[in-house]
This record gives C-alpha cells, sequence and structure tokens, in this order.
C-alpha cells in the first residue's frame, strides 16, 4: 500500500494536493484496495459547490459502494472524464487519476487535514 | 401432521434427543410466559382439497364474469394459452431470486429477454426486471428524478396522469418530502403553456406525462423535451407498454423515463394483480435506475452467461443512500410479458391495436349516433375513449352488469370513459349499446 | 440433455408467427385518426417464432433453473417452504381470472369475501386489529408500515418525529425504506447475540423518535427476550413498534406479535404462508396494525356492512394509496388456501417444527462450523463459516460446492456481524431424511477443504454455467439484445 508523503489526506481516505488554489482530490491507494475492482465512479458535475465533510459522489465496486467526501469547500471545475469509461484506472494508480478538481474557498481546510503520516497510522488501525 | 409437514412422531423423538431437549416446547423457553399464545385461532379447522375446491367454487360463482367495456388501468385482452403452460412449471414458480447464478439461468435469461423487449417497445437503452406495478413505478420515476437532479426536489405531474397511478404517486411523493405540484390540464390534455412556465424557475427536476391519458387521449408533446432538458430537467412518461408498438415511443417524445403497467401484454386482469411495473431509461439515467438488472457476460469457461449486474445501487447495500427500496420484481410476471411479447411478435401487436382500436372508434362512433352520447374531447384516442352522455351512469352500469356487460368508468361531471380490446365482438358492441339505451 | 444457451430473438426468422387472432370485422379505420406525429416511426426489433418455438425455449430455460420441486433451499431469512400445488391451482380459476377490479363491488362478492376472510386471519394470527393486503411485497409493506407510523404521529399534530431506530444488525432494506418514507435512520448497536443492546437504545429514545423497526427472532434467529422491556420503553418515549415479518414462521402457533408490543407489522406471504416465490416475485406483504392505527392504513379498504355484504372504501384519514388497485390478489388466494388446508390446528404446527428443524441442523454440523451463537435458535441460525480456517476455504466457497451436490446455497455474508456469515432456515417442510442428505454433504465439503481445498475453491465444477465475471458485467453493463448483437 502506497501513502504519498506530500499530500494532504481525509480521514474518509481521500487524498488532496493544493496548488494555488485549486485542490485535486482523489481517493487513497488503501481505500481502492479495500474496495477491490472498481466498475463505477459517481462523479459531481462541474459548477457543482462542494462543502468539507459532505459527499460529493461515491465509487461503486462489483458488491460495494462507498460514498466519497469532499475534503475541502468550494466550487468543482474539473472532473476527470477518462474516469467514466475506465474506472479501473484508479485500481492501477489511486493517486495518478485523480477525481475532481475543486477551486478551494478556504485553502486553511486543507492544512487541517491529515498527514501522510496521520493518515498512515489510521490505516494501521 | 398434515401434508405439508411431514415429521413422525419417531423423526420428532430422534431429533429432539440430537439437540438434547425433550420437548419442542423447549426450544421456546427463552420467551416471555406472559407473550406466548396460549388461545385458540379463529380460523377453520383444516380443509382437504375436495372441501378447498368447493370452498374456493362457491366464492368464485358470488363473482359475476362480466364481458369488459371499461379500463381504467386493467384491459381484457387476449392471454394466449402457452403462457399459462410455461409459467405452470414449477422451475421458474418455485425458484428464488437469482443470486446464485450458476442455477438460475433460466431466471436470468427471461429478464434479459424482457429488458431487451422493454428497451425495443419504449426505444430507450436500459430497462430493469421489473417493479410492483404502473403506479408505484411511476412514483419510483419521481424519485429517481430528484435523486439524479441531486439539489432540486421538485416534480411537475400532468392532471392528464391516470388518478390511480396519480394518487400512489402523490402518496410517495407526500412522504419521501418532494414537492410535487400538477400541471393542469386544458381540453382534455396537458397545459403546455402551464407546463412552461412551471420550468421557468429553474427548480424543477423532472415531469411526468402520460400516453395515453387518463381520458384515452393520445397527447402532442413536440417540444416539450426540449424544453424540459433545457432547465436541466428530465422527462418521465407513464404510458401502456402494448400501445407503444403503434405509437410514438417515449425515446421519440425525447423522454428520459419510461414506466407504466405490463398489465396490457396479455395478463388476467386477476382482481388487480399481479401484474407488473416496467421501468426503462436512457444510458445516462441507468445509475440512478431502481431495481434489479441483469447483465449479459462469460462464465469462467468462457461460456455467454447472465447475472445480477450494477447491484451496488441497490438497497442492501446502499442501505439508506439507495435509490428505492425496491428488492425484488414481479419475475414470473416478467416471464409472462415475456412470453407474451414472443408469441405476438411485432406484427401481433400492432394487429391487438389495429383491432382494439378500430373496435373502439366503432363503438365511438356508435355512442354519439344514438343522441345520448356526446364527444366531449376531440381528441385522437387508441382503445380507449371519453364521452359525455345524458344517461345516469351508475344506473346504466347496474342495468349492464345484471346483463353480464362491465360499462364504462364513471369519471365524473357526465363523463364517461369505455375501452374496447381485440376480444370485443361486432355482436358484443352492437348488444352492449343496445342495453345502455334500454336501461 | 443437451446444453441449450438460444436467447429468444436468435430463434427469429422473418414472417413466422405464434399468434392467431380474431378477423377484423369492422369497417372503421381507427389509426387513421391518429395524427402521424403521434405513430411510431422507428422499427420494433422483436422476435418472430412459431408456437412451438416458444413452448420449446421456455421449457429449455426452466430446465436450467432450480427451484424449490427442484431440491432444499436452506436459505436463511427466505423460508424457502414448499409451494402447495392446489394454490396454484385455485389460484387460476377463471371466476377470479377474469375479473376486472374496478366492477361494481356487487359483483365482485366473491373476490372481496376472499380478500376480507384472508385479512381477519392474517390479524389473528398476528395479533393486530386489521391488515391492508395492498402493498406488493415485503418491502413494499415495510414503507407501507413506516408510512402508518409517520402518519399517526403528523395527525397528533406531533411534527418532530422524523427518526427511526433501526438495528445495526438488519437488512439495508430496513433504513432503504425509511429514506423512501422520509425517515432518519438512528442505529441501535447489537449486542453478540444479535439483540439489542437495551443500554444503547434507552439514550436515543427521545421526541424526535417515530418507532423502532425490529424483527424477532432476530437475524441471528434468537428470540429477543427482552421484547416486553423495550415495547414499554419506546411506547413510554412516545414512539411506535414496527415488526419486520420476515421472521415471522417460527412464531406461528407460539407468539403473536401484536401480543408483543408491536403496533404495525408487515408479512410475507411468499415466505410464512408458503406462496412462490417466483424467481423474485410477485410476492405479497400484508401491514397489519394496532387498533389506534387503523384509519391510516391505505386505500382502497374492504368492509364488511351489517347485512353481510362486502364493500369497498376510500377513508379521509388513510395514508394515501400504495398499489393500482388491491394488490397482487393471485397471491392473496395462494395464501389463503394455505392457510385453510394446514386450518387452526395445522398452523400451530409450523412454529415449531420449523424451528426443530433449525436446530436439528445447527446441533448436527456444528462440529465443523463455527457457531457463534450457543443456545436455541428459531426457524434459523448463523454459521461463522468453517471451524477450521487455515484452509482458505470461504463461504462462498462452501455455498457454491454445495450447488455441485444439488443443494441450494445458504444465505451468505448476511448478517454482517461475522465475517462468514452462513445463514441456514430449513423451514418446516422438510423432513428429516433431506436433513440428513444436507447435512452429509455439508461434513463432505469441509472433509474436502481440508484434503482438497483447491477443488472447492474452484467451485462450482459440475453446474451449467461456472463462476461468472461479475466485474465486467458492472463495467460494461450488456443489458439487452441489441447491445449484446453490438458486443
Amino acid at each position: 500500500m502506497t501513502i504519498k508523503d506530500n499530500l494532504r489526506y481525509a480521514e474518509s481516505h481521500e487524498w488532496v494536493s493544493l496548488e494555488g488554489e485549486i485542490a485535486t482530490i482523489g481517493i487513497t491507494d488503501y481505500a481502492q484496495h479495500a474496495l477491490g475492482d472498481i466498475v463505477y465512479v459517481d462523479m459531481p458535475e462541474i459548477g457543482d459547490e462542494v462543502t468539507a465533510g459532505e459527499d460529493f459522489g461515491a465509487v461503486e465496486s462489483v458488491k460495494a459502494a462507498s460514498d466519497l467526501y469532499s475534503p475541502v469547500s468550494g466550487e468543482v471545475v474539473e472532473i476527470n472524464e477518462a474516469l467514466e469509461d475506465e474506472p479501473g484506472l484508479i485500481n492501477q494508480d489511486a493517486f495518478a487519476n485523480w477525481i475532481m478538481k475543486v477551486k478551494v474557498s478556504d485553502p486553511s481546510e486543507v492544512a487541517n487535514l491529515l498527514d501522510a503520516e496521520a493518515y498512515a497510522k489510521i490505516c494501521e488501525e | 401432521m398434515n401434508r405439508y409437514i411431514p415429521h413422525t412422531d419417531e423423526d420428532i423423538k430422534v431429533m429432539l434427543e440430537k439437540i438434547g431437549v425433550k420437548s419442542t416446547d423447549d426450544l421456546f423457553s427463552d420467551i416471555p410466559e406472559d407473550v406466548v399464545f396460549k388461545g385458540e385461532y379463529d380460523i377453520p379447522s383444516a380443509m382437504s382439497e375436495v372441501e378447498l375446491r368447493k370452498h374456493f367454487k362457491e366464492l368464485g360463482d358470488k363473482n359475476s364474469q362480466l364481458t369488459v367495456f371499461a379500463g381504467g388501468g386493467a384491459y381484457d385482452h387476449y392471454s394466449p394459452s402457452v403462457i399459462g403452460h410455461l409459467l405452470a412449471r414449477s422451475e421458474f414458480y418455485t425458484a428464488y431470486t437469482p443470486y446464485q447464478p450458476e442455477i438460475s439461468q433460466g431466471t436470468l435469461q427471461y429478464i434479459f429477454e424482457y429488458q431487451s423487449m422493454i428497451c425495443e417497445l419504449t426505444g430507450l437503452e436500459a430497462s430493469n426486471a421489473s417493479m410492483y406495478d404502473g403506479a408505484t413505478a411511476t412514483a419510483e420515476a419521481a424519485m429517481m428524478m430528484v435523486a439524479s437532479a441531486k439539489k432540486k426536489n421538485k416534480v411537475l405531474i400532468s392532471a392528464t396522469v391516470a388518478p390511480r397511478v396519480a394518487e400512489v404517486v402523490k402518496t410517495y411523493t407526500k412522504f419521501h418530502g418532494i414537492e410535487l405540484t400538477v400541471i393542469p390540464e386544458k381540453d382534455g390534455v396537458t397545459d403546455l403553456e402551464a407546463l412552461q412556465e412551471s420550468l421557468k424557475a429553474g427548480d424543477v427536476a423532472g415531469i411526468i406525462v402520460p400516453c395515453p391519458n387518463k381520458y384515452g387521449i393520445i397527447e402532442d408533446f413536440t417540444g416539450v423535451a426540449e424544453k424540459v432538458h433545457a432547465v436541466k430537467a428530465l422527462m418521465a412518461m407513464t404510458c401502456d407498454p402494448s400501445t407503444l408498438a403503434v405509437l410514438r415511443t417515449p425515446a421519440e417524445w425525447g423522454a428520459d423515463i419510461a414506466c407504466g403497467d405490463g398489465q396490457t401484454l396479455g395478463m388476467p386482469m386477476q382482481f388487480g394483480g399481479p401484474y407488473l411495473g416496467f421501468m426503462a431509461c436512457s444510458k445516462a439515467q441507468l445509475r440512478k435506475m431502481p431495481g434489479r438488472v441483469v447483465g449479459a457476460t462469460k462464465d469462467a469457461d468462457g461460456k455467454r452467461a447472465f447475472v445480477l449486474t450494477l447491484q451496488a445501487r441497490e438497497q442492501h447495500i446502499r442501505r439508506e443512500k439507495a435509490t428505492s427500496n425496491i428488492c425484488s420484481n414481479q419475475s414470473l410476471m416478467a416471464l409472462y410479458a415475456t412470453i407474451y411479447v414472443a408469441l405476438m411478435g411485432r406484427k401481433g401487436l400492432e394487429e391487438v391495436n389495429k383491432l382494439s382500436c378500430d373496435g373502439a372508434h366503432y363503438l365511438y362512433e356508435k355512442l354519439l349516433s344514438t343522441g345520448k352520447f356526446h364527444k366531449a374531447f376531440d381528441k385522437p384516442f387508441l382503445k380507449e375513449f371519453t364521452v359525455h352522455t345524458d344517461l345516469d351512469i351508475k344506473k346504466t352500469n347496474e342495468y349492464l352488469a345484471s346483463k353480464g356487460y362491465m360499462g364504462g368508468i364513471d369519471l365524473g361531471n357526465g363523463l364517461v370513459e369505455f375501452a374496447v380490446t381485440e376480444k370485443r365482438t361486432r355482436e358484443e358492441i352492437d348488444e352492449f349499446v343496445t342495453l345502455m339505451l334500454e336501461a | 440433455m443437451k446444453y441449450y444457451d438460444k436467447l429468444i430473438f436468435e430463434l427469429s426468422r422473418p414472417g413466422r408467427v405464434g399468434y392467431e387472432l380474431p378477423k377484423n370485422v369492422f369497417a372503421t379505420d381507427g389509426e387513421k385518426e391518429i395524427p402521424s406525429d403521434l405513430l411510431r416511426k422507428s422499427k420494433l426489433d422483436l422476435p418472430e417464432v412459431s408456437e412451438l418455438d416458444v413452448v420449446r425455449h421456455y421449457t429449455n430455460l426452466s430446465n436450467k433453473n432450480f427451484g424449490v420441486d427442484t431440491g432444499f433451499y436452506p436459505l436463511g431469512s427466505c423460508t424457502m417452504k414448499y409451494n402447495p400445488k392446489i394454490n396454484e391451482e385455485v389460484a387460476t380459476m377463471p371466476q377470479f381470472a377474469a375479473l376486472h377490479p374496478l366492477q361494481n363491488p356487487e359483483t365482485a362478492q366473491g373476490a372481496l369475501e376472499l380478500y376480507w376472510n384472508l385479512q381477519n386471519a392474517l390479524s389473528n394470527l398476528a395479533g393486530f386489529a386489521e391488515f391492508t393486503l395492498n402493498p406488493y411485497a415485503g418491502a413494499h409493506g415495510e414503507l407501507t408500515g413506516l408510512m402508518v407510523m409517520r402518519s399517526y404521529h403528523e395527525a397528533r399534530g406531533d411534527h418532530k418525529r422524523t427518526k427511526v431506530i433501526v438495528p445495526d444488525s438488519a437488512h439495508g432494506t430496513n433504513p432503504a425504506s425509511a429514506m423512501v418514507a422520509g425517515l432518519e435512520v438512528v442505529e441501535v448497536k447489537s449486542r453478540p447475540n444479535g439483540s439489542i443492546d437495551i443500554e444503547d437504545l434507552k439514550p436515543l429514545l427521545n421526541d424526535e423518535v417515530a418507532g423502532i423497526m425490529m424483527t424477532n427472532p432476530n437475524t441471528l434467529g434468537m428470540f429477543e427476550t427482552e421484547i416486553v422491556e423495550i415495547a414499554k420503553l419506546v411506547h413510554d418515549a412516545g414512539g411506535l413498534l414496527y415488526y419486520d415479518g420476515a421472521n415471522f414462521n417460527p412464531l406461528l402457533g407460539k407468539v403473536r406479535p401484536g401480543d408483543m408490543g408491536f403496533d404495525i407489522m408487515h408479512i410475507n406471504l411468499h415466505k410464512t404462508f408458503s406462496t412462490p416465490h417466483g424467481g423474485g416475485g410477485p410476492g405479497s406483504g400484508p401491514v397489519g396494525v394496532a387498533e389506534h392505527l387503523v384509519q391510516f392504513l391505505p386505500n382502497p379498504h374492504v368492509k364488511k356492512s351489517e347485512d353481510g355484504k362486502f364493500y369497498v372504501e376510500n377513508g379521509e384519514d388513510a395514508l394515501g394509496s400504495v398499489s393500482t388497485f388491491f394488490g397482487n390478489f393471485g397471491v392473496m388466494m395462494k395464501a389463503y388456501a394455505y392457510i385453510l388446508s394446514l386450518g387452526k390446528e395445522g398452523i400451530k404446527e409450523v412454529g415449531p417444527m420449523a424451528t426443530l428443524n433449525a436446530n436439528y441442523i445447527k446441533e448436527s454440523l456444528k462440529d465443523d462450523y463455527l457457531l457463534p451463537i450457543e443456545g436455541a435458535c428459531k426457524h434459523e441460525f448463523v454459521f461463522d463459516g468453517l471451524r477450521d480456517k487455515s484452509t482458505g476455504v470461504t463461504t462462498l466457497n462452501v455455498a457454491k460446492r454445495l450447488l455441485d451436490y444439488g443443494f441450494h446455497a445458504p444465505t451468505i455474508y448476511f448478517p454482517l456481524l461475522f465475517h462468514e456469515s452462513m445463514m441456514i432456515e430449513p423451514t418446516e417442510t422438510e423432513s428429516l431424511e433431506t436433513l440428513e442428505e444436507f447435512i452429509e454433504v455439508m461434513h463432505k465439503v469441509a472433509k474436502e477443504a481440508r484434503e482438497t481445498p483447491e477443488e472447492v475453491k474452484n467451485a462450482p465444477l459440475t453446474t451449467l454455467v461456472r463462476k461468472l465475471d461479475e466485474t465486467t458485467a458492472a463495467k460494461n453493463p450488456i443489458l439487452n439484445y441489441k447491445a449484446l448483437k453490438n458486443s
């Protein structure tokens, strides 16, 4: 299982990378592994407002589904359309295959998220 | 003991010994004494098959078998003999839900065929494995549109949707917390100007319109889908699947969802059920569609096979996040519909509609010519139509029943609705009209 | 018998027909009156087949199915009892089959009497004031019952009550039904034996709680011995108790849910009252209520007047309608025939014999399978997989191996309380010999798991089709013939 040092994490297993005011968000390698073969990603639409801690979509495997919780608040500016046809990309590389990009309204939310070390601890539990 | 419980005294003794208790009562010793039922059930003593048949015959004889000229959601279409024989195969009717695909290919395959036929009839890309009835399927469509819209919570329903369907939609939406607004009717059809007005605020998740409508009228929805989609709303049509062989399909109207009752696919009226509710949708809405779905795949040896799929949408996995709580389908009735459509084919369905339509128009003209019935709406219809009458509808229907006929449905305000299927002969129609004038 | 995998569409030959309709003798051309804009333009691609094609095709498909008439279904929580044949016979009687649901009640007295008799029998068997037979299935009954619950509180002006308590061990349908009924789900914890943790329940009860949904026996087949106390706690807090009738079978002849303090329940006629599952439906989910809730039951209601006539009534206080007409009437006919066939004496044997069968299997298999909860179960029990976990053989493997030996699989991976749940319910209609055969095969599979685990892991080996690729099916859904042809 991989955890990248330069990212921030939510307890609900999403990762965030912030560049300027744009946050890129995906699910962690731990989460994709727990779910197994991902068959569908329910993504938001561009222009949707997302709120930190609230769900913005879901990932489905054959016999399980997991809600996606946004780690930040803001407006969705881009979604990863490649996942519409090939949701399994997340299984191949959960960090390269992000789900959405959000223009954040409060960058300090990112600072409140877990760092790699703290997230690794949660996964161990 | 009785014929459905095989335990002999000796069996019971052996089993109790193995378990290590003295009597079956010991297996219930954990039940608090004051809730144990000690009385006698107030139901009759066991009946033999002879007595049971007699009892059912006595009940049956208290029903009148009428020659039906009414619809209102149940139609007296012809049921081919073959269907009953095939449905009586216990490998079909005693099977459980096909969760073990390796030993359920029969069920899975006919559901796949059913879905294929519903897609053909509606023109849409995906169908579920069927639902309870047309009314609940329409209510589910309302919930589906709201789930799909995410942040919008308002559904519009045309006043011309059949009242029994509208009532169920009203019930579901009231509890589910959906704002349901009725689009008024004008001259027997949906008031399209009022509809357009209601769409303006941009807060509508979807609309529900009928085909044919509650008066039997085939409405013209030209331009409606475009207006609905322009405000990012969805369009659901509640329709009669039998008529889709000849009428413009939901897909051709631009609808995103089609739903309705499968009873018209030859199912016995059976005092209201079982029938089935069908639902189909465009590919874009597939993941929000409630209910079971069967898909094609391959087995470990590469053989073509069928399996329940997209299950992660359903209630047993999504719990309170699912679009619906439905966890069954009217599977055996889906088999009914499948065999019916297989036997009839395109030609048969077209002929059923042609015969019904011609018979209905024959009755319509005949009624108008009596002078006791008058045009209510000058709109196109297929097998069901509504007229004004000077007659006392209640009295007329009672008289008709005494002569072996079921008259039209009383819609109030002197409006009465008749339906004619391919089973009605010209002689029956002639006598029916004569009797009405006698009443 | 040869392997058969054709689709009906693949049998189609242009010009072939499977029907014959009456000749058209009408001079009128009705369709001419319909503007062409309102007519179908697209091609309608349906099979063109002969009557014999259809008969053989579906007969061949039936041979690819397993049903109760084929063999034993130890399927927990599903009550796969025998489906008596006389029930099928009476349900197709033309005096009922040809009955229009909107016929004047005067001309449908027999059908209404049947509905009324069944509604009364269920009320008596379950200890309630009245039943509606309109709901179409268990989940539909649940939804209807929760609508009754909300209507009751609303009618009292108690608008705050929007939460419903559901055990964490409950089937997913419970929370889903609550969601559809507009209620918010609050989970109450289960103790290790699956019963409700009263200490966890107490703080959840307040003036926002509409009620609690329970099943008794619970999902582990154990009786909730503290039900009387739970009922008192919930009632004292102003809530109602909903009984999920999925597990009603063992109580027949022993306990009535109404007497345990429940206010509302649904019954699955396709479980407890022997109507066939039909490959997934139609079922029927009648809902019964205590006296103070009768007015809220959905329309239409079937009533009996003092002169003995039956009539149909639509009540003002009713929650609304949940069905177009009277529900799955044909299914009700079968349940009614079953109740009359057993009679008041026979029905008392159902619960005890179902319970005896379950305990017998449990005691016979607990040497090889891990029994997490000791003690007498009711109609069903749960194993947590094989006792010997070192083989790597899972509950799924055991379930699939059973298919090879001619048995249906048990319910697996439910309840979620254990990792390897295997839920077994034999019902009262199975004989000791059938149970012995099943026990023998289960032991044999356990032995195989120790000796030839790879074989068990590859099961099923002898079924018509083998393990299916469900991932591809869900990733790239092929849901109809047209898509299949183009794939």
